[in-house]
């Protein structure tokens, strides 16, 4: 410090600690005047610990023995900067004096009544679980229990909504004449009719004609696999012939369709629902389908990892339904390996 | 200014008296009145600036947010049926609506500006350092809770925009490794957005994530009263090195060739 002056006191602004002004005798009074800052001591084991992680999550794309070894490497490099880190708190603690009662001598009463009737303990035990310990453990334990009864239900009720009594019923979406052999049909109904026109879905549907002397026709749901938006057929729309058939409002419209395109991030499908320009990641949802009473029920959506071949002999990898923009094949898929259900 | 206190006229006094009055019986009680004009007083560096002030200017923008979105709730509907007409109406009927939705719009990109360049300048100035780093962390929770405030709000009008960029934003948070289907499928509230999206979307917007933002300003405001502002980088007083303290010279006027100085440096 600078020499004093015949002044009482002065001010000192502390750049380093919060910029503080505070008056000399406070400064000299100051009991937890830190003067260094509580850094840990500089060391490499964070680095290893980091590159150990990097090697993780390369291998999970590139290799499991890759991401053992990444693993290994984070483990003990973990290992040995969380013992670096605790060295100085696993110093043995000071010892605690604790609340303590000694016991009563009263010679010894007949055993089948008084203390001795009680479990005997020494004081060594007495002393190690004190009555006050006792009690805030019981305080805490009650409160994380009622905590625990609130909290669970209204969390599940937060969440298992979204997860559960997700299927929908088999949407009719017609007498099957409406659908022409070898014509792309725009078929818009609505999922829930009670919600409306919010729930209206988009499939586009082709006939494939038969066979083996079943039908065959092709459903393409028309959210864009690249991030859900509604995906347009590049064709001739023939809306002065659209119909509007079933309960559930269903829209049919005939299309002459070239491809598929995504006006949102410019994806681009085939007729077929494949990729062929874009950021999507897989080709077009499908959903199943049935007939019945000659008529054309909506099935299951599925997602497909690609199709081979065309029409009623296309070759379809199938997955189960899942999010836009996720991968179902390829070793991008170890990304999501759980599905989600619902 | 002594002379003048003396010269108070007897009303004059009682007025004073009338209304230190209230405020001393709020201070007896609660030690209010002193917190907040040690909140409002504090000392801090003599060389702080406007670049200080951003982090005001977010409190601001966020307090106005916070009020224009209590009074836009009067009038909000979140139904699939009538969220649209509802924000139609504020916009175009309601006396005034065009002006507190227009602020709570605008307001919404001045909040999330302010943010980044409040961040900037803590960045720029090296204020996230010992012993702030736990005010930065809370300031990027702020920022990421600031942001999920812009994500669900943007739901809210029900329009096409509305409803396909919430569709592309929750389809970006399913693309996240591991857990990110099961999020898109937890924020559509079901398979895809529907009526219960709505609903969720509203309800985050306006009671969970405002009361997170709250609580962690809360923290922010502690911890930057209690660690004090930083000079900026600039400063001549050198960071962690103790500013040689002013010592009167012997003709006593050493307030006047140093006018920088701290006041009380010279009251020896």
């Amino acid at each position: 410090m600078a020499p004093q002056g015949d002044c009482g006191s002065w001010y000192v602004v502390d750049t380093r600690y919060g910029a503080r002004v505070e008056s000399q005798e406070d400064r000299d009074l100051s009991q937890h005047d830190t003067e260094k800052p509580h850094l840990p001591p500089p060391s490499l084991w964070p680095i290893g610990f980091a590159i150990g992680i990097a090697c993780v999550l390369t291998g999970l794309v590139v290799s499991w023995v890759a991401a053992a070894v990444g693993a290994l490497i984070a483990l003990v490099f973990g290992f040995l900067w969380i013992r670096d880190i605790t060295s100085g708190v696993r110093q043995p603690a000071a010892p605690v004096e604790t609340e303590a009662r000694p016991l009563r001598d009263t010679g010894a009463p007949p055993a089948a009544e008084g203390e001795a009737a009680m479990p005997v303990m020494s004081e060594e035990e007495i002393a190690a679980y004190p009555r006050s310990t006792f009690l805030s453990a019981a305080t805490l334990g009650l409160g994380a229990v009622i905590g625990g009864i609130i909290t669970v239900p209204v969390l599940g009720f937060a969440v298992l909504p979204s997860f559960t009594n997700q299927r929908k019923p088999n949407v009719d979406l017609g007498p099957l004449e409406n659908f022409p052999e070898g014509q792309f049909i725009i078929a818009t109904y609505l999922e829930d009719p009670k919600v409306g026109e919010v729930s209206r879905r988009t499939m586009f549907v082709r006939n494939n004609g038969l066979l083996e002397d079943k039908p065959s026709f092709t459903m393409l749901f028309s959210r864009c696999v690249h991030l859900g938006c509604p995906v347009q057929p590049n064709g001739i729309i023939d809306s002065e012939n659209m119909k509007t058939v079933g309960e559930q409002n269903v829209e049919l419209t005939p299309v002459l369709v070239s491809n598929f395109g995504c006006p949102c991030h410019g994806g681009q499908y085939n007729t077929e629902g494949n990729r062929t320009a874009g950021p999507p990641v897989r080709a077009l949802d499908r959903a199943e389908f049935s007939v019945r009473d000659g008529k054309l029920y909506l099935g299951e959506f599925y997602s497909v990892g690609e199709v081979k071949g065309a029409g009623a002999r296309a070759r379809i990898k199938k997955y189960g339904h899942t999010n836009p923009g996720v991968h179902v094949d390829g070793i991008e898929a170890w990304l999501y390996p759980i599905e989600v259900p619902g | 200014m002594a002379t003048a206190a003396k010269r108070k006229s007897p009303r004059r006094r009682q007025l004073e008296a009338a209304v230190l009055y209230p405020v001393d019986w709020l201070e007896e009680r609660s030690g209010l009145v002193g917190g907040i004009k040690y909140f409002l007083f504090r000392k801090v560096p003599r060389d702080t600036g406007w670049f200080h002030t951003l982090g005001s200017a977010t409190l601001t923008a966020f307090l106005v947010q916070a009020i224009t979105g209590v009074i836009l709730a009067f009038y909000y509907k979140p139904d699939p049926d009538s969220a649209y007409q509802s924000i139609q109406a504020i916009t175009n009927d309601l006396t005034l609506g065009w002006l507190v939705r227009g602020m709570h719009r605008w307001g919404a990109s001045v909040f999330i500006i302010l943010m980044f360049l409040h961040m900037a300048r803590v960045f720029l100035f090296g204020a996230y350092k010992y012993p702030r780093e736990l005010n930065w962390i809370i300031g990027v929770l702020l920022l990421a809770l600031g942001m999920a405030e812009g994500f669900t709000g943007y739901l809210l009008p029900w329009d096409q925009t509305a409803y396909w960029a919430t569709v592309v934003g929750i389809n970006i948070n399913g693309t996240a490794p591991f857990l990110g289907p099961f999020l898109a499928q937890f924020l559509q509230g079901g398979a895809a957005i529907g009526e219960d999206t709505l609903g969720k979307f509203y309800s985050l917007h306006m009671l969970a994530l405002p009361g997170a933002i709250m609580g962690l300003i809360g923290l922010h405001l502690y911890l930057v009263i209690r660690l004090g502002v930083t000079s900026p980088p600039w400063s001549p007083e050198a960071a962690g090195r103790d500013r040689a303290p002013v010592v009167p010279s012997a003709n006593g006027r050493e307030g006047l060739v140093r006018p920088g100085a701290r006041g009380g440096a010279n009251g020896s």
